[in-house]
């Protein structure tokens, strides 16, 4: 596996002097000056990718302010009539909340269980090679990619057996089949940043590894630690396949299951599960925002590094 | 072999003494690496518990006719035991080539292969082009950057749902449409747009990632390289070429091997935008869900052997993906 060579990888020369040297020569040009067409044009593909981007959102806002549950057909009369009812109704007579504590249960229960199990083996493969290191990671690896199709059928029966479908705690351990492998993947990504010195400098002054692990690492790994936990939980969040499978009571809907029941094949009430999907939207996007530099450093750690 | 030094002990491994006797090596890598094994302990401990059992448990049940009229159920207080009884490779041959093996799985898989290359290749493009554009000096690219990654900043149960209202007969884009006096089509029932559909829908989710990703990588890339291209006179495509493309390598292709990973798994997409109607636009991934828990009688067996045929495709391709990668000397970055 070519992660298991130790964390220098290569950087690949980006230009080799013969290609450079053969181009030809065109007018002299200052660097980072662009014509002013240039720089229009720039910009017109980005406003027009950011209202590709935003519109579909803002749709789903505006749509949610319509208090009919048709108005999405004929959206220019919302305009008119515009009113917060959805969002009251919402939450006040649905199970708006009972959604957000199973949703909050579950992916905060897989970010904790995840992060726990995967913080001493993300260590572990940062710095020790053992035998069946290169079989361990190729494991880690393989697991991350299982398509939900692969575990749905037999997890369905293994929690039947145990009576744990609609429960809380059979969802949290379905997630970790996947939060473990990939939190200690990104953990392991962010220990080969920590300098290896700092374990010398702690086997010199007699620590043991988990001491030094524990005493030394953990505290330096706190950043680690908490873009492992926000991918957790946002995973978790958002998963659909699992979630809609295995709870069946109303009241344990994670966000994901709960909004769909807002369409049934008698009744649909669009501007509702319009109001709801706001609602999610906006703290876990918040949330997202506050991360995300974090979070593609964390998944591409090696390859930007390089 | 190399010589490596284990960093956490300072001892090398690599050049070994002549080969000690077995009982001797066992104890003396016990010994050495018992830590090791400690520490990565729990991690073994829950991957055999919720993967490698399960994944045991399902294996088997391909080679069953399980089905939710034959397994154990309990109904009420009665509890029912399990019938399905053992059938060897017969859901395998079934899948593979048994009659109307073309419509339940080869159709799927072709569609499945096309929906990843077509998505991944749009979003690597796509990410690609904005990524340029948000590297240049541009009054207002924080500003754009926020607002890019919004498609992925909301979860994408929720996008989803705001794409249904948009493509719904009726809906905005299709009302769009018939104002300028184009072609409105049926996005969610005709089998051609619904796939259309799909891959729009998720080429938007899947964009942001990917620029996101590869303006890491063009950040990263040497500043002084430029100038000395400039220096050599390059223009700005010979530039692209020669010095941005082979910088973004190693980022390129870890982030094209996890979007084809993720395209192919794409469960969310195509589940949410469909549900169970469009049979004919279901990947391999929601089709292996349909027959396992989208129908009744629920087939467990077939469902759980598509899932077993996906992982080996996958397995398949991550491993010629490597070697590839591997023969033109580069490595992953993940």
């Amino acid at each position: 596996m070519s992660t298991a060579t130790p964390p220098e990888i290569k950087a690949d020369s980006p230009a080799s002097p013969q290609a450079l040297a053969s181009l030809s020569r065109g007018p002299a040009r200052r660097r980072g000056r662009r014509s002013l067409g240039g720089s229009l044009a720039s910009h017109g593909i980005l406003i027009v990718a950011s209202l590709i981007a935003l519109f579909p959102i803002a749709w789903l806002v505006f749509l949610s302010l319509g208090p009919d549950k048709d108005d999405y057909l004929h959206p220019g009369g919302i305009w008119d009539k515009m009113t917060f009812d959805n969002y009251s109704f919402v939450l006040q007579h649905t199970s708006f909340f009972d959604w957000m504590k199973s949703s909050l249960i579950v992916s905060l229960g897989t970010t904790v269980v995840g992060v726990m199990v995967a913080a001493t083996t993300g260590y572990a493969v940062s710095r020790m090679r053992f035998p069946g290191y290169k079989k361990f990671m190729w494991v880690l690896l393989v697991t991350q990619m299982f398509p939900i199709a692969v575990l749905i059928v037999p997890m369905y029966q293994i929690l039947s057996d145990l009576q744990l479908i609609d429960s809380y705690l059979g969802l949290i351990l379905v997630y970790c089949s996947t939060a473990v492998p990939y939190s200690a993947w990104l953990l392991k990504g962010y220990f080969d940043t920590i300098p290896f010195e700092i374990d010398e400098a702690g086997r010199v002054d007699g620590l043991t590894p988990f001491g030094t692990f524990v005493r030394l690492i953990l505290p330096l790994a706190k950043p680690g630690l908490a873009v492992a936990a926000f991918y957790n939980f946002i995973t978790a969040f958002g998963e659909v396949a699992f979630a809609s499978t295995f709870m069946l009571d109303d009241s344990k809907y994670t966000f994901a299951v709960g909004l769909q029941s807002f369409i049934s094949e008698h009744d649909a009430q669009r501007n509702l599960m319009a109001a709801t999907a706001v609602l999610v939207a906006i703290p876990v996007s918040a949330f997202f925002y506050l991360v995300q530099k974090n979070l593609v450093t964390g998944l591409t750690a090696g390859g930007t590094k390089g | 072999m190399t010589v490596a030094i284990d960093r956490a002990t300072g001892k090398r491994r690599g050049d070994r003494a002549p080969r000690p006797g077995r009982l001797q090596r066992l104890k003396h890598s016990y010994q050495k690496y018992w830590y090791a094994y400690a520490m990565i302990a729990p991690v073994v401990v829950v991957l055999g518990g919720l993967v490698l059992y399960p994944l045991v448990r399902g294996f088997y049940l391909t080679f069953t006719d399980a089905n939710s009229l034959n397994s154990a159920r309990t109904i009420g207080v009665n509890h029912i035991d399990a019938t399905y009884k053992f059938i060897g490779l017969d859901n395998y041959k079934d899948i593979l080539w048994g009659p109307t093996s073309y419509d339940r799985f080869w159709s799927h898989f072709i569609w499945t292969i096309v929906w990843t290359a077509l998505c991944v290749a749009l979003h690597y493009c796509i990410g690609l082009g904005l990524a340029l554009l948000l590297n240049q000096k541009l009054r207002g690219r924080t500003f754009y950057r926020l607002i890019l990654v919004l498609p992925w900043a909301v979860p994408t149960f929720v996008t989803v749902f705001g794409w249904r209202f948009m493509l719904a007969d009726g809906g905005i884009i299709n009302s769009m449409l018939d104002a300028v006096h184009l072609p409105s089509p049926l996005w969610l029932e005709d089998t051609f747009w619904q796939r259309f559909a799909a891959i729009m829908v998720n080429t938007w989710c899947g964009v942001p990632f990917m620029m996101v990703s590869l303006l890491g990588g063009l950040q990263s890339i040497d500043a002084t390289l430029y100038e000395a291209a400039e220096m050599d006179g390059a223009n700005a495509w010979q530039q692209f070429r020669y010095v941005t493309l082979p910088g973004l390598r190693s980022v390129s292709s870890t982030v094209v091997l996890l979007g084809i990973i993720w395209t192919f798994n794409q469960f969310a997409v195509i589940f949410l935008l469909f549900g169970n109607t469009a049979p004919d636009a279901q990947i391999l991934v929601t089709w292996a869900y349909y027959l396992g828990f989208g129908q009744q009688p629920r087939d467990f067996a077939q469902s759980a052997a598509y899932g077993m045929l996906l992982l080996a495709i996958l397995i398949v391709f991550t491993s010629f993906y490597r070697r590839w990668l591997n023969r033109n000397e580069q490595q992953l970055a993940i």
